[in-house]
Order: C-alpha cells, then structure tokens, then sequence
C-alpha cells in the first residue's frame, strides 16, 4: 500500500484497530502479570513449607542423636536425586557436609529466611557441566537442574539456622521450576502480543479497508452532487446493511432539497415574471400622474388605482409567503379535529349568493359526517378558492352551470370533490400544471386572479398529509382534496 | 383586505357620514417612527386622542398608568415584546381593549396573540380604515351590547333570544347566517364594520376570498331589511365597509 503513516492514521478503521490492540494489549500484559505474581507467591509459599518440613524433621532427628546423627540424616537426604539443599558448617562458614559446594557470599551470617534468592554451586556440579555444556544437547531443554544458570550456579531460597553448638545448618531449595514456569509464561505473553497486532492488521485491512472503500465513493459522490450536480444519488449496492440504509436516507434528503430547489426557482422566475408587470404598471401610472396636467380628482383616482394595485400585489407575495410556509412543514401547532362536512356546510354558504347572482346552481353531496385531523382555517380557503374557481369556469357551461361538492369515502381516503360542468381543461397535461404556481392557462388569462389559487389548496393539501388532484369531470373538471382516514376516527 | 379599503380617509367627505361614538383616547405602542407618526395623526384627524411609545418598556408604563379606550400594540418591540407587555398589563388587571399589529400573519401567529391577551389582531401592511373600523369597535366593546337581549336601531328591532327580526312591526324572515350577520352590524350600528370584520365574526374564516363574497351576502340582507320601506338603513361607506344606521 502506497499510503504514509498519517494517511492510514487519518481512517477511522486504522484509528479503531490500533485502538482495540493497544487496549488488548495492555489488558493481557496486565493479566500475566497478575497471573505469575500471584503464582511466583504461591510457590514460594510452597517451598517455604517444604523447608520448614524439612528443618522439623531435621530438629528431631538432632534432639535424638544430636549432631552425629544430624549429619547422618542430611548426608543421607543429600544424596537423594532431586534433593533440597543442605549444608552444615562451622562458626567459620567452613562447609562440613551436606549437598553445597560453595554458595554466594554473606548467605550464611543472616540467620532466618534469605530474602533475596541466591546462586550456588552443588557438589559434582562441576564435572557435570564440564560433560555436558560443549555437547549443548537442545533436545533436553531445562530437563536437569544442573544445566540452567551455568558459571553463576542456581538460584535457590534457604532457611538458615545456628545450632545450638553455634554450627550453622542451611536448608534451602532450588528456584529452577518457578523460573521456568515464569519463562513460559513470557513466551505465551509475546506469542499473544503478536497474534493480536497481526490479527488488528488483518481486522483493519479486511473489514476496515472495505468500510473505508465505501465511505470514500460517499464522500466521493456527494463532493460531485456538492459540486452542483444536484440529480445525483449516492451509490446503493443493495446490501441492505447501515452504508445502504444511510445512503438511502440521504439520497431521499437530496430528493427533497431538490423538489425544494426547483420550487424556489420557479418562484423566483415566476416573481421576476408575474409581479414585474403589476410593478411596472404602478410605476408608469405615477409617472404619468405627475408629468401631465391634472386636477385634485385625477390624483385621486391614480392614487386610488395605486393602493389597489397595491393590495393586489400583497396579497400575492401573502400567498407565495403562505404556499412557501405550507411547504416547508408549517408548525402543526394548530391542527384539530376538523368537521369537513360543517366545512363544506360554511364554503358553500358563503358561495351560494356569488353563485346565484352568477347563474350557477351551487349543489352539495355529504355522504357522512367526516372528520379529519388539520386546519380548519386553511381547509376552508383550499375548498373555497376551489369552489371560486369551479364558480368562473362553469359559467362557460353548454348545459345549465352547475358546481357540485361532494364528500365521500373512497378507498381508504376522505375525498372533498367539486366539479363544474364547464369547459374544463381537456389537455391532460394543461391539467398537471393547473397546480403549479403562477400557471394560468391561456383561457384563464382573462378572468382575475393571481394565478395561486389552486397553488395554495395543492400546498394545503400537502400539509395535511394528502393530495390534490384535478381529473376530468365529463365535461367540466373535478377538483378532489383527498384526506388520508385515520383509524380512530 | 379589500383592495379600494385604503382610499377611506378620515379626513374625507366620507367621515361626515360616519357617526362616531365619541372621541377616545388611544395609546399606540409601535417603534417605528413614521408608522407611529403616521397613526398619531390619523387618529387624530378622526377626532380622537392618540399617545404614542416607542418601546415596550415606556407602553408598558404609560398604559399602567394611563386610562385608554384602546390600545394598538405592535408585536415586535424594542426592551419588551408586545405580547409580554400584554400579559403583563392583563396580570395587573387591566383589561384595556388591545388591538395587536404584527408583520406575522399566519393562523398560529394570531392564535398566540389572542390568546395572550389581546382582543383582535391586524396584519401589516393595514389599511388604515380597517384599523380604524376595528378599534373603534373595540372601544365599543368595553361598554358592551353584548348583554342586551334585543337591538334596535331605528325602526328595525332584532330579538336575539327569539331569533325574530321586525322592521316597522313587520316581521323579516331571515336565514341563520344573515340573521348573524344582521346581529353583528346591529351590535355596531352607527360604526363602520369593515368586510374581513364580517369575514371573521359572522363565519369565523380569517382568509381573502378571492371573490367578494361578503358584499353579495350583504346586498341580499340589505334586500330583505329595506325593500318595502322607504328609508334606507344598511349604508354602504365607501371604500371601507358597511354601517346600520337610522336616518
């Protein structure tokens, strides 16, 4: 691999492998510890108890037979293979008998316990090695004692005695087995410290390496989508597994920033080009106002004609405002159970004089009482700015005008409907873009509005969870609010 | 808003035809200068008396100790929210009618307003008939006709416990809306109501129709109430709204 030290530090996965193998690490070299501390005491204990079996039966063989048969017995015990170490010497440190050649120096003058392990040498040690160190057998590892510590002898803890005659009698016994039972131990540890910084290679490398090959094409992908290309999706392998799902949820992120996006330049576009006219307008008529000769009435009127166009032109940018709030998650602070059928009671009500004066018969359809959860307020201006709608464009009817509002139930669905038996929009495509802001399709240019009506209920509909959708009404259009049911109702 | 609403002025013929209900005294608290300005001496040309603060501190001390009809208060201010200065002074028990102004105009932003304590709320830009219209109806709200169980203005008689209606002794059939909204301009006779006032109080909706629905409902009541007698009682105020008035 091509990379230097700090690169491969920079990826979580290197980070998170050499984490865990120091963490193992320190754990093992602490627990080994532990272990050969604990049993390097309980050995020692062992041996001491040894000693002091030995130094008892040593007492008692001096009680009965004094120093004669003292000797007798160590001589004895000495000889035995595997033997502890017995020495018997004089006031001088003279060595009279037992099992030690010569041992390290000051060991005899402390009486009691030894407190450090100390080397020496047994009897016919010497010759022993002579023998055996220039063949250097390896296939008997540790198998003799005699082996072990060459020139400097063995280690060996004792128990050292005056006699009641003032001769000093040692007992003491070998170190060799704790050693070698420390040496293994120190083998395992570095066998284990070894396999487990292999094993975080290999984890970091397979597992690691694999992670960080996907997170790369992530960032890699999103650094193309941040370079302007918003149509592009992060790169799903259908694994299903957290890189998937984290994928997928930020690729439906990116969906709804675009539709986000593209609302916002339509808007824009669509400011620049449907609030340019009135503004121009105004400006022209204070223009002419001013340059030409006038009475009182004449500013009157112009400045009459200004506030209107005004009002006209803030309660567009009020209902961009509204339909942008809408689509953004307005705060739902201020839904309720809304009693559609008194809304559609209340909209028709309030329309049935406009429709009358208009010629158009207002009819109403209520299957049931239906109730669902939102904005009464805003559910109310969504039907009647259709109703409006259905209104003006029925009017242009072959047949008698007629508006027809309907609730319903339809598949799991609370529909609000209302048609008109007008010319209504036969082009399906016409049809699709009746929502969109500003759209005014050509036959509408003439009637007033701002071309937001069906804007704002379509952005109503969508904060209550539910759809807008204009079909064709066989003749006229059928405009249907449909409300998702919810099951306690 | 109606769209010629801003072409009523005060100061205009039109006023000569509006009855006022005496002058008040109004305290604006608004923090900025030409608005506040502006309101002063519109209300003033009204013919009533208008204080103005400049920040929610000082409105909060001039309305504690002032005695006002009315109060207009903007909702963002400076050293104290327009909304804690109200509910500090409903605290207090002052229950001086508020009028809220806000740049905020959506369903919850008026929802909190009102139900800090304030008694109507207008979104900018107003016109100012319409603000006009409306604390002037405020005003009227402190001495109430809320009580009264029967309304007469001239010869038309509304019973509002029998839900009948009689002008000159004659009986008027009405439809529960229309009955509504006769009760409504009756309870403010000899005051402009404005067309979002009758939006609001007579069907509780807040929005623009597109249509001007309201003056086809009107002119069907006026219908009803006038045809067959000789005075007309139902006056349309130009450019701001509607008045019942005698005579």
């Amino acid at each position: 691999m091509a990379f230097s030290m700090p690169a491969i530090m920079k990826t979580t996965a290197a980070r998170l492998s050499a984490l865990y193998f120091l963490l193992f690490a320190i754990c093992a070299v602490l627990l080994v510890f532990y272990m050969t501390s604990l049993s390097a005491r309980m050995l020692t204990g062992q041996t001491q108890e040894t000693i002091n079996d030995e130094v008892l039966g040593l007492a008692r063989a001096y009680q009965r037979g004094g120093l004669p048969l003292l000797v007798r017995v160590v001589e004895q015990r000495s000889r035995q293979p595997g033997a502890n170490l017995y020495l018997i010497a004089d006031t001088n440190g003279q060595i009279l008998t037992g099992n030690v050649q010569s041992l390290e120096p000051g060991v005899l003058e402390a009486e009691g316990w030894t407190t450090e392990p100390f080397s020496y040498r047994r009897f016919g040690e010497g010759e022993l090695e002579r023998q055996r160190n220039p063949i250097a057998d390896p296939n008997e590892p540790g198998q003799s004692e005699v082996q072990v510590e060459g020139e400097k002898g063995h280690n060996a803890i004792a128990l050292v005695l005056r006699l009641p005659n003032q001769m000093i009698m040692l007992v003491g016994r070998d170190l060799g087995e704790p050693e070698r039972f420390r040496a293994v131990i120190r083998r395992a540890l570095m066998l284990a410290l070894g396999m487990m910084a292999l094993g975080g290679l290999l984890i970091w490398f397979f597992v690691g390496r694999a992670a960080l090959k996907r997170i790369d094409s992530v960032s890699e992908a999103s650094r193309r989508i941040m370079g302007g290309d918003l149509s592009g999706r992060l790169p799903v392998t259908g694994a299903g597994d957290e890189f998937d799902r984290l994928s997928e949820n930020l690729n439906s992120m990116l969906a709804r920033i675009a539709t986000l996006n593209e609302g916002l330049k339509q808007v824009s576009d669509n400011i620049a080009h449907d609030l340019k006219t009135p503004l121009t307008r105004l400006r022209n008529r204070a223009e002419a106002t001013l340059s030409g000769k006038h009475n009182s009435a004449d500013y009157r009127q112009a400045l009459e004609a200004t506030i209107a166009e005004s009002d006209q032109l803030i309660k567009t940018f009020n209902a961009i405002l509204m339909i942008s709030r809408l689509e953004a998650g307005y705060s739902s602070e201020s839904t309720s159970r809304v009693d559609l059928a008194a809304s559609v009671r209340d909209v028709v009500e309030l329309y049935e004089p406009v429709a009358e004066e208009a010629g158009v018969t207002l009819e109403t359809s209520v299957q049931d009482a239906f109730a669902v959860e939102g904005n009464r307020e805003l559910i109310g201006q969504a039907l009647s700015n259709i109703v409006d709608n259905a209104i003006k464009y029925s009017t242009d009817s072959t047949a008698k005008p007629t508006v027809r509002v309907a609730l319903d139930r339809l598949g799991g669905e609370i529909r609000l409907s209302v048609t008109d038996n007008g010319q209504g929009i036969p082009d399906d495509a016409d049809r699709a873009r009746a929502t969109e802001r500003f759209v005014r399709l050509e036959k509408s240019r003439s009637q007033p509005g701002s071309g937001l009506g069906l804007s704002l209920a379509k952005a109503i509909m969508t904060f209550h969870n539910g759809r807008l959708d204009l079909l064709p009404g066989n003749p006229g259009l059928s405009v249907v609010m449909s409300f998702p049911e919810r099951e306690d109702r | 808003m109606h769209p010629e609403a801003m072409t009523h002025m005060p100061a205009t013929q039109s006023s000569s035809e509006i009855a006022y209900n005496g002058p008040m005294k109004i305290l604006v608290i608004e923090d900025d200068r030409e608005a506040a300005d502006y309101l002063q001496k519109a209300f003033t040309e009204a013919g009533h008396t208008a204080h103005v603060a400049g920040d929610g501190e000082t409105g909060f001390a001039l309305a504690d100790s002032g005695d006002y009809d009315v109060m207009v208060v903007d909702r963002m201010l400076p050293r104290r929210d327009g909304l804690s200065v109200i509910a500090g002074l409903r605290s207090r028990g002052n229950t001086t009618p508020v009028l809220i102004l806000s740049a905020l105009g959506e369903v919850d932003d008026r929802v909190t307003g009102l139900r800090a304590g304030g008694d109507d709320y207008l979104t900018k830009p107003y016109a100012f008939s319409e603000l006009l219209a409306r604390v002037e109806v405020l005003n009227r709200r402190a001495s109430a006709r809320e009580a009264e169980t029967v309304y007469r203005v001239g010869d038309l008689e509304l019973d509002r416990l029998s839900h009948s209606v009689r002008r000159a002794a004659r009986e008027i059939t009405l439809q529960p809306r229309e009955f509504r909204l006769l009760e409504y301009l009756m309870r403010h006779a000899g005051q402009v109501v404005t067309r979002t006032m009758l939006l609001e109080n007579v069907w509780d909706y807040h929005f623009d129709p597109q249509t001007n629905v309201i003056d086809v409902h009107v002119s069907r009541l006026r219908g009803k109430i006038e045809k067959g007698f000789d005075k007309p009682i139902l006056h349309t105020v130009r450019g701001a709204g509607y008045m019942l008035k005698s005579g």
